[in-house]
């Protein structure tokens, strides 16, 4: 059964039907339009859905559209932009990080919260924080680097 | 290969019948001279199907293969904005479309450069050549004493004297012909009267300009195949069955009822479901109920895999090289040494199950297709749908990342068949276990090797044989319904070619003989264990193996390793290599064993490997931390000297080496496909583990050996291939325990740890 459901994606209000048990990723690719985050497992084993709801790094393909109303929901689109973009997103352009970029939902909304919570993390911390999260292309050297270049931006 | 689509057909489908295919696009993108796509020049001998000038100067090429993400794209703007002596800005590249590019083989052998750059450099050379000779006549000067910078060109001495490519084409055609060679495919090239630059001019070609595709996607902006909606499309999920080789025999439509739209679609023994929301689809495939015929299940079990592979006899036999007398040498040897190593099934496991979106129509037909092989595939889903090849768009869009033939084509074909049978646009994408299951397997093999060592400490014979699974169950080119499951599942049938392979290498070696076996398929039609290319197809397997091997005669001969190979080559692009990765790596010298370090807990120790891919060579020095309670092998720090001609972006090529290392890495350390007699087993990330941040190097360092002299060679692959046999050499030089099996589980190298104490 679909119910009227409102959430508020990087900022902005937004209304969609949908069965409120839908996952969130169904939610934001499909009924909003979002190009990222990716489906990768469905299983909460990748994290390249991933979405911040209330600063907290959340796979959104195991996450019910029903947990994230009345609650904030941050995509890369709205971590930062061209224009004012979060250092994670700097960095990342700057090391040419990503391959192919399926995974980076996961990779940088996380790495956005780490710094948020320690702005001058450790080599450990960056691994431990990372934890879980795949990448296919074998970019996790660059990723530490970017890490550490935005962290360098924390200044 | 022959051409797929003439260029003629195709003019002709983009202003007859297809012409609702071209509507369902936005207008022709970027800077073009043709007004629309139906007057877009095809022609590989037409020097405006390469490339265009607009209005504004800015320039458009159009590459016939695809960018999967490694830096292709920038790498050839870099190539034509040299030739036509404009930044890197101002040009912007079109990638493989049959509608709007020609056929220049997909991705294919790491020739994105090699091969696809070359024509892309004659034409812009040539479209240099001849807008300095229209320059010359309206600024009344001779060519020779023209120069072009940033699109300006201008008398040399006299700088006021001056136009400009915009002024000049006014957006229109060049209109000029280029000598094709008839080809298309990877051997396709076309050249113009213009002589391409000397490397010694080169100001664009050498340096590291971004990649464009960077931004979009760190913004969350970028479309992915996955990405793509156009209206009224429905999703679908393709029902695969629980035991390979099972036919659907009854299916309970009723049982999916509950789903708003939700629909049953069913042809032979393809089996889909498609509804207007991707969730309920997800579900009412989960829910179905079918009836699958009973069949026996066709596989041995993962844990039997080898012994089936050395037991059965073979299919063919081929051998590669041969010289001298190897039988009589090796009876003869002071010194005989013998090894077999074991490579598993490994799964692409591409991070994103296969997705692509198909638009089948009465007058045409559109994909968005991630596959590698943008035009192969079109030709397939022709035959495969009974559709004129002409009457269908391909298009190119990046799916997650692919290092050969993944699950895309799969997709392609899945949601191809599911929209001919709905009549709306489809996208489909697997769930995780259909990617792990059903998406085609790198080859699992055996390798034998046994050398002599003569009295002067080098090898004298050397007998070499891959046995295993043919490389390509499925081909990499789908230009047949049988190469997609989907096409089998309809019932297109096919024997696969029998081919595998020995080491490419140089060493100098009287006595030589190399050669494979292949063993037959364990069930044909829809297998999830259909064998299909993986990153540097047999490239890791075969050269593990071999290279592992040159390590165990080292220790026979009581050699130091890199000294030893050296001893064997005489090739000096080889030697500068193999001496490049030994100097920045500070090897120290000596019998494996010999760099041993660490004591108690942990064990370290340093490996060299090596080897070329065509024109590539690659050196690796690795070095392994061990942790002896765990049986964990951390591959810390790897340094590795590249050779591949001409360096056309070393910031992207970097970039890719480091991705080839770390793949490697984690196929030699993590990665087996587990199979029972049914059906795959591992069908998720925990089942099917791959290299996680923890284990990822603290440091990958690259030496680009920059041949300007030679013509570039490729990169997408070449490194990743001997990155087992480096680690492998570091685990013997740190722990003397030989690892001979792929890939080195904990479990597995604990044991034999604590075998060997």
């Amino acid at each position: 059964m679909t119910d009227q459901i409102s959430l508020t994606i990087d900022g902005h209000k937004r209304q969609v039907d949908a069965d409120p048990r839908t996952p969130l990723l169904y939610v934001l690719h499909d009924e909003l339009g979002l190009n990222s985050p990716h489906f990768g497992c469905g299983l909460g084993q990748c994290g390249a859905c991933t979405v911040q709801i209330d600063g907290k790094p959340t796979r959104s393909c195991i996450t019910p559209a029903s947990n994230a109303v009345g609650k904030q929901v941050t995509t890369l689109a709205g971590l930062g932009t061209p224009e004012k973009p979060h250092p994670i997103q700097a960095a990342y352009i700057e090391e040419q990080t990503p391959q192919c970029g399926y995974c980076i939902s996961g990779w940088m909304m996380t790495a956005a919260a780490l710094l948020k919570e320690k702005p001058h993390p450790t080599d450990a911390e960056i691994r431990s924080a990372l934890k879980g999260l795949k990448c296919r292309c074998g970019t996790h050297v660059a990723i530490i680097r970017a890490v550490k270049r935005a962290a360098a931006m924390n200044a | 290969m022959n051409a797929l689509i003439p260029a003629a057909s195709r003019r002709q489908l983009l202003q007859g019948a297809g012409a609702l295919v071209v509507m369902a696009f936005a207008p022709l993108e970027g800077a073009n001279a043709a007004e629309s796509l139906a007057d877009k020049s095809m022609h590989p001998a037409e020097l405006d199907t390469w490339l265009a000038i607009g209005r504004d100067g800015q320039i458009t090429a159009y590459l016939g293969k695809p960018d999967v993400a490694q830096g292709l794209e920038v790498a050839i703007a870099q190539i034509v904005a040299e030739e036509l002596d404009v930044p890197v800005e101002r040009v912007s590249i079109i990638i493989s479309d049959t509608a709007q590019t020609v056929d220049q083989g997909g991705v294919s052998g790491s020739t994105g450069v090699q091969r696809g750059g070359v024509t892309m450099r004659n034409a812009a050379a040539e479209a240099r050549r001849l807008l300095v000779e229209q320059a010359a006549v309206k600024l009344g000067a001779d060519p020779d004493r023209l120069k072009v910078d940033n699109g300006v060109i201008s008398v040399i001495g006299a700088p006021s004297r001056k136009t400009t490519y915009a002024a000049l084409i006014k957006g229109g055609r060049f209109d000029a012909k280029l000598d094709w060679n008839g080809q298309y495919g990877n051997g396709l090239t076309a050249t113009g009267k213009a002589k391409p630059k000397s490397p010694d001019q080169y100001r664009v070609v050498g340096t590291s300009p971004k990649r464009r595709d960077i931004p979009p996607k760190v913004f969350g902006k970028y479309a992915y195949a996955a990405d793509y909606r156009p209206p009224g499309m429905l999703h679908g999920r393709v029902i695969r069955p629980p035991v390979a080789g099972a036919k659907p025999m009854a299916v309970d439509e009723a049982s999916i009822a509950r789903f708003p739209g939700a629909k049953v679609l069913r042809k032979a023994n393809f089996l889909g479901v498609v509804a207007p929301r991707e969730w309920d689809a997800v579900q009412a495939a989960r829910v179905l109920k079918v009836t699958w015929s009973e069949t026996p299940g066709a596989f041995v079990t993962s844990e039997t895999l080898f012994d089936h592979i050395r037991e059965t006899p073979a299919l063919k036999r081929e051998v590669v090289k041969t010289q001298g007398q190897v039988d009589e040498a090796l009876k003869g040897a002071a010194k005989l040494v013998e090894a077999e190593y074991e490579w598993p099934y490994q799964s692409h496991a591409s991070l994103g199950p296969g997705c692509a979106v198909a638009d089948v129509r009465a007058d045409g037909v559109t994909l968005w297709n991630p596959s590698q092989k943008t035009f192969a595939t079109a030709l397939g889903i022709s035959k495969l749908l009974g559709r004129p090849v002409e009457t269908i768009r391909s298009i190119y869009c990046q799916g997650p990342g692919s290092y050969g033939r993944n699950d895309a084509g799969d997709a392609c074909a899945d949601a191809a068949v599911l929209s001919s049978l709905c009549g709306k646009p489809v996208r489909v994408q697997g769930m995780r276990a259909d990617g792990h299951g059903w998406d085609p397997k790198g080859a699992a093999s055996i390798h034998r090797a046994r050398a002599a060592i003569g009295a002067d400490g080098k090898i004298v014979a050397y007998d070499y044989l891959s046995k295993g699974f043919t490389r390509m169950e499925v081909n990499t080119f789908e230009n047949d319904p049988f190469d997609f499951l989907a096409g089998m599942e309809l019932g297109f049938t096919h024997e696969p070619a029998a081919t595998f392979g020995a080491p490419e290498d140089v060493y100098v070696i009287p006595h030589r003989r190399m050669a494979w076996e292949t063993i037959p398929r364990m069930l044909a039609g829809p297998s999830p264990l259909r064998t299909s290319h993986l990153r540097d197809p047999l490239g890791p397997q075969i050269h593990f193996a071999s290279e592992s091997f040159i390590d165990e005669c080292a220790l026979a001969a009581g050699a130091d390793p890199v000294a030893f190979r050296l001893a064997h080559i005489e090739d000096k692009r080889h030697r500068a290599v193999i001496e490049a990765a030994a100097k920045a790596a500070a090897w120290k010298p000596g019998p494996p064993g010999a760099r041993r370090g660490g004591s108690g807990a942990t064990l370290t120790g340093t490996g060299f490997a090596y080897a070329n891919r065509g024109e590539t060579i690659v050196a690796i020095v690795s070095e392994v931390e061990i942790d002896r309670a765990s049986g964990r092998i951390w591959p810390r720090r790897f340094w590795v000297s590249h050779e591949c001609g001409l360096v056309i972006n070393p910031g992207t090529l970097k970039q890719v080496i480091e991705g080839n290392i770390v793949h490697g890495a984690s196929r030699a350390l993590f990665e087996e496909v587990s199979f029972d007699k049914d059906n795959v087993t591992s069908l998720d990330w925990n089942s099917y583990p791959i290299l996680e941040i923890e284990d990822a190097p603290e440091s990958i360092e690259v030496v680009l050996v920059n041949r300007k002299d030679l013509p570039p060679s490729g990169a997408g692959e070449p490194s990743t291939r001997p990155v087992a046999a480096a680690i492998a050499n570091a685990v013997f030089d740190a722990s003397g325990v030989r690892l001979r099996r792929i890939p080195f589980r904990r479990d597995r190298f604990k044991a034999a740890l604590a075998k060997s104490a």
